[in-house]
């Protein structure tokens, strides 16, 4: 069931993969003029709340953050402080992804300083929508569709504020430097370019020039400094250790192995590899197979960390094309590396981009919280129906010419090889393999792909085989208890359509 | 009495179950659950729970269950554990389901490169296990068991030897030392276990005492197949008797040596070199083979060093072992691979095996490869290289015609 209004705005339900085409002109900002900002590029001013005054705040605004402080952000907790201290209400809060460090929103949600969340609704914000809480219905967008909604309008962003590891007074900033290095600020860009007024926020100011200029002063309206953005050691940290776990290290190593039997692992392939346990051990495994048959990856996107990195440095991939950094050693290759590009949802996502890079991939291995029987997946809510995670990039990469989800087939008792799908996040068209520690399963529509790994010895079975098995170990889940009268969030698709909902859980 | 619950110091309840039972004399049966799998499946647990209440005719009760995601058959076990410690004198098992997939039946020679120790009372490592392909799975009711919770170990392991799908590998269980390793075959011998481990094995006598008893469970549990024994030698005085031991049942079916008891037995520290303790391994290795059965090396206990075991594994098996214990799924594989005849071997052995036949076929007594008088020895350790092969799936059955 999807909802036709939502926030009092019109929605159009979901038409398929490539249906949806919106016709005119995109979003425009407004025109500013140099002579209103200071000769001397000096805009710095005194504090975040003198920031937001001049940028003209007003109750039912939308005000942008971005997630590359990831867990250790203490700027947007800051922001909205200082927005509950100037009486400002029913704000539209549309970061790029909100982490668990964000609880400390939950009482601004309550007291109506924020109306609701368009983002991602993780840890505690994702209980508290679940359990119908927000004022209004939450919206979950993939990177590019949030940069595909700034484009086509659907979100206008009023003030975008912008947490900077570097800047200069005249708002050039970048994430390579300072003591909250990030690596880059790729998922600022759009709002930077589109808001109707941009504050940069930096603990690192710096004389211009702040190069390299990740983002452009020309795009900023003020500078504030204050004492810390974030705390760099939850800034890369956190997924970016290989697993240890006997049985993910089982399903990466299937994966890798896939890779080369599939014939995908050839001279100047490219592939998209994440955060996570099962995915680091996979680049760890891949790495070695190249190694052995000498072959070199044109590119590599990230999610960078230390293992792409060591991929780069030995000659084993000409770039990596970084759309954010995991690790520290990310951030020194980033820095130092001119073969390490940041990238932006702009050039790897965009819906309404003149093409982008995630069709361009050979193959991107990705996760989930649940796949099922027709390949459908999810990566928003668990199975007992609570918001958990958002969309980021996933729904992006599985445009890539062979996605594979490497999935434990349950985890606990519970099953992630399931019937049917708790809320559809991606459709199973574009899913081609799903690779569990009990066997891999193949979309029966890539023939070529069963073909190509006939006698490679993987353990290839039907994706129903392995749901039964799992059932039979976990015996067969009941349905979370939800109530269908209240949506309390949406999963937009990258091209701005409404592809599911997610309901109140009713708890016991 | 103390509080009748199976809890233990530091439970880890994830993917496992804590029950407690408060009798009480009225009131019927009151359940309090606290779960992480409640919305998929709070309301066919409280069914199960209050099913095993009529089952061990418990009328009035409060039952306070904390399930982490445990699985039906751990439940179970967990279930009945806490019944029996505040009754003893229940003898009545909930026995969980039988599954189809654990029918199959096992044989003397089988190949034991690598059997895979799993601590007997932490079921949540069994049910991937088989998955890792390992030659055996070891369910231990000795050393990873604490004192206190054997009784728990014994009904996890009965379940999980009934429930798990051990996906073809060698069904093991290592009982506790004699004589208390007696009181263990009842939860194991009806449930098809295939290899009893014999731990700090010194005498022969305490091997016929476990087929006594063994015979004894099958009579009155109608248990045909063949269940075989591995004893253990972890002891100087096992050392001496290893002979003894080995030939002390024809159940036996391989003799494996533990290094950790046994060189604290001859009071030296374990070095990764292992002076200490070569004589003892050949001695071993030596007992099995007179007695026709497996040596079956130690385990090798740094999970993070995989050089380190493959070069231990190439030593073992030149010293005549032919197998290896793991205490982590990733040793198996390089277990298993090292133990393997190398493709060189192979050749050889091809080479060898060929002429002796084309030789034998002529009516030749002798054999000769090149310039070279091959003897009868050669032949025969050729004629095992080839056996491993098959079983390593290293050549094929008609691997004549592809060399020829």
């Amino acid at each position: 069931m999807i909802p036709t209004t939502v926030n009092g705005l019109k929605q159009i339900p979901y038409k398929g993969v490539g249906k949806y085409k919106p016709k005119g002109f995109k979003a425009k900002p407004p025109i500013r003029s140099c002579t209103d900002y200071p000769a001397d590029g000096n805009k710095v001013v005194k504090n975040l709340r003198e920031a937001l005054k001049r940028c003209g705040i007003k109750n039912g605004m939308t005000i942008s953050t971005h997630h590359h402080l990831r867990d250790g952000d203490a700027m947007t907790n800051l922001l909205f402080d200082t927005i509950k201290s100037m009486g400002i209400r029913n704000i539209r809060w549309f970061p790029s992804a909100s982490f668990p460090c964000h609880k400390h929103l939950i009482k601004y949600l309550e007291d109506g300083t924020i109306h609701h969340i368009e983002g991602s609704m993780n840890g505690p914000l994702g209980r508290f929508t679940s359990l119908g809480k927000m004022k209004g219905v939450g919206v979950l967008r993939s990177h590019g569709g949030r940069y595909q909604s700034v484009q086509d309008g659907e979100v206008h962003i009023d003030i975008a504020v912008i947490s900077a590891p570097t800047a200069d007074p005249f708002g050039n900033a970048n994430g390579v430097t300072g003591p909250a290095a990030c690596g880059l600020l790729g998922f600022a860009l759009g709002d930077s370019e589109y808001a109707d007024r941009v504050i940069a926020v930096t603990d690192n100011l710096i004389p211009f020039p702040c190069v390299p200029w990740q983002i452009q002063g020309n795009n900023v309206d003020f500078v504030v400094k204050i004492d810390s953005i974030g705390d760099p050691t939850k800034i890369v940290s956190g997924t970016t250790q290989v697993t240890k776990s006997p049985d993910r290290l089982l399903i990466a190593e299937y994966v890798a192995r896939f890779i080369e039997e599939a014939g995908i692992m050839k001279e100047g392939f490219s592939m998209q590899a994440g955060a996570g346990g099962t995915n680091l051990a996979f680049a760890v495994y891949l790495h070695e197979r190249m190694k052995e048959k000498n072959i070199k990856a044109r590119f590599i996107r990230g999610g960078s960390t230390k293992y792409l990195v060591d991929m780069l440095e030995e000659g084993y991939a000409d770039y990596i094309l970084d759309g954010q950094t995991f690790d520290l050693e990310g951030v020194r290759s980033m820095r130092d590396n001119p073969n390490h590009i940041n990238t932006s949802p702009f050039t790897s996502y965009n819906y309404h981009g003149k093409g982008n890079f995630s069709t361009m991939v050979d193959t991107a291995v990705l996760g989930a919280t649940e796949v099922d029987i027709n390949f459908n997946a999810n990566v928003v809510t668990h199975s007992d129906g609570y918001l958990l995670h958002g969309i980021g990039g996933w729904q992006n990469c599985l445009f890539s010419k062979c996605t594979i989800l490497a999935v434990p087939s349950f985890r606990d008792r519970i099953p992630v090889i399931v019937k049917e799908v708790t809320t559809l996040c991606g459709p199973g068209e574009l899913i081609d393999v799903i690779i569990t520690e009990r066997g891999i399963a193949i979309n029966p529509k890539r023939k070529d792909l069963i073909h190509a790994v006939k006698n490679s010895g993987l353990p290839i079975k039907s994706i129903k085989d392995i749901q039964e098995e799992v059932y039979k170990i976990c015996g067969e889940p009941q349905k979370p208890k939800v109530n269908k009268n209240k949506v309390v969030a949406i999963i937009k698709w990258v091209d701005g359509t409404v592809l599911d909902s997610v309901f109140q859980v009713v708890s016991k | 009495m103390g509080k009748p619950i199976n809890k233990k110091e530091n439970f880890d309840v994830r993917s496992d179950c804590l029950v407690e039972i408060i009798p009480k004399t009225s009131g019927g049966i009151k359940l309090e659950t606290v779960s992480r799998v409640e919305s998929m499946f709070g309301s066919s647990t409280r069914e199960l729970l209050l099913e095993m209440c009529r089952f061990f005719d418990l009328k009035n009760a409060h039952i306070i269950f904390e399930d982490g995601g445990a699985l039906p058959f751990t439940i179970q076990a967990r279930f009945e554990l806490t019944v029996k410690r505040l009754f003893p004198d229940v003898t009545k098992e909930y026995l969980s389901e039988f599954i189809n997939a654990n029918n199959y039946k096992t044989t003397k020679d089988k190949l034991r490169r690598s059997r895979l120790y799993l601590p007997g009372n932490e079921s949540k490592y069994f049910i991937n296990a088989g998955l890792h392909n390992p030659d055996g799975i070891i369910l231990d009711l000795e050393d990873s068991v604490s004192h206190s919770e054997k009784d728990a170990a014994q009904l996890i392991v009965r379940n999980a030897l009934r429930s798990v799908n051990f996906y073809g590998a060698e069904r093991m269980v290592r009982i506790n030392q004699l004589p208390r390793g007696l009181d263990d075959l009842k939860y194991i011998i009806p449930h098809n276990v295939h290899v009893i481990l014999i731990p700090k094995c010194e005498s022969a006598e305490q091997v016929i005492q476990v087929e006594l008893e063994m015979e004894q469970l099958k009579f009155e549990n109608q248990i045909r197949n063949d269940i075989y024994f591995m004893p253990i030698i972890e002891s100087a005085l096992g050392v001496i008797k290893s002979y003894e031991i080995a030939t002390a049942s024809k159940m036996n079916c391989a003799l494996a040596v533990g290094l950790e008891d046994y060189t604290a037995d001859i009071g030296v520290e374990r070095t990764l070199e292992g002076r200490e303790s070569y004589v003892a391994r050949s001695l071993v290795v030596n007992a099995a083979k007179a007695a026709g059965i497996q040596p079956i090396d130690t385990v090798f206990s740094d999970v993070s060093d995989m050089e380190g075991l493959r070069e231990s594994v190439i030593e073992a098996k030149g010293l005549g072992f032919e197998g290896k214990g793991c205490i982590h799924p990733r040793q198996i594989k390089v277990i298993n691979d090292s133990f393997a005849p190398t493709e060189k071997e192979i050749e050889k052995a091809q080479r060898i095996v060929v002429a002796f036949e084309k030789a034998e076929a002529k009516g030749l007594g002798v054999v000769s490869l090149g310039s070279k008088m091959i003897d009868a020895p050669v032949v025969k350790r050729a004629q095992r290289v080839i056996h491993l092969a098959l079983l390593n799936n290293l050549i094929k059955g008609n691997w004549r015609k592809e060399i020829l």
